[in-house]
């Protein structure tokens, strides 16, 4: 076993425990960390990937704003005076059964389909190509993609507002 | 025990997939379920970014993955604009009472 399977297997169960973490916990605050620990073991993966524009994209985006928003959404919505910030389950039973279901298919299906594999090639500096490509054939969708930002931020600032009419 | 390969990154994208959605059908809380669906999106970005390193080795599988997290930003932010209001109109953010419409 090498350094890359050992990384790998210590990122995948990183991920994996801390979303299990996630689900399975009744505390806010423990399933907003487990997240946190989730998206970050995710940002591994992507560097094993080599992905490393996306990995330090996924640690500022997902871990520095997401988690931090999703924090803000937890605190401004609990009542602070009981043991509300709890969150209850429904129907675990046939919820745990869809996933392991889902999940025995899934796995099927990745075992049993022949992937038209290459051998991955030398891991290369991304970050040069992705402006390219974004700056030449994919400029169409980067201008959609800003303002579909610049609308969700309108949109959620006027949302959120408090109403003083 | 076989090399880590594209298996290896399918398998760990089903696992974190099912368990986003294991969240989104369980928990009350609006805030939970939107987690759930951050982690069902990390999950479709593991897949697109191995496929982009052993199948395509070009860059477009990256490249998708950057717009899904860009669209996984706003979408955050809207939802938790709404789950503020849903909070502001009934004093819960729990799914299963936030029935009004409801007949």
């Amino acid at each position: 076993m090498n350094y890359f399977d050992l990384t790998f297997y210590v990122f995948a169960i990183g991920a994996v425990v801390s979303a299990g973490m996630m689900v399975f916990s009744r505390n806010l605050i423990y399933c907003a960390v487990g997240l946190l620990f989730a998206l970050a073991s995710v940002a591994g993966i992507y560097v094993l990937l080599g992905a490393d524009f996306l990995a330090a994209t996924q640690l500022m985006v997902y871990v520095g704003g997401i988690v931090a928003l999703l924090l803000f959404g937890i605190m401004l919505s609990v009542k602070f005076t009981g043991v509300e910030l709890r969150t209850g389950t429904l129907q675990m039973l046939p919820g745990l059964m869809i996933a392991a279901g889902l999940f025995l298919l899934l796995v099927r299906m990745v075992f049993r389909t022949e992937w038209a594999v290459n051998q991955p090639g030398e891991m290369l500096p991304t970050t040069s190509t992705i402006g390219k490509r974004i700056m030449t054939d994919l400029l169409i969708p980067f201008e959609i993609a800003s303002i579909l930002l610049l609308v969700a931020l309108i949109g959620a600032a006027y949302m959120a507002r408090r109403e003083r009419t | 025990m076989m090399a880590v390969g594209l298996h290896h990154f399918l398998v760990l994208s089903a696992l974190l997939f099912v368990l986003g959605l294991l969240a989104v059908i369980t928990k009350k809380n609006a805030v939970t379920v939107l987690m759930g669906i951050e982690l069902i999106l990390n999950a479709a970005n593991i897949n697109f970014i191995a496929f982009s390193r052993y199948v395509d080795t070009d860059l477009d599988g990256q490249l998708f993955a950057l717009f899904v997290i860009i669209t996984a930003a706003a979408a955050a932010a809207v939802a938790l604009a709404i789950v503020l209001n849903i909070y502001k109109q009934m004093r819960s953010v729990n799914l299963d009472e936030a029935d009004t419409l409801a007949g």
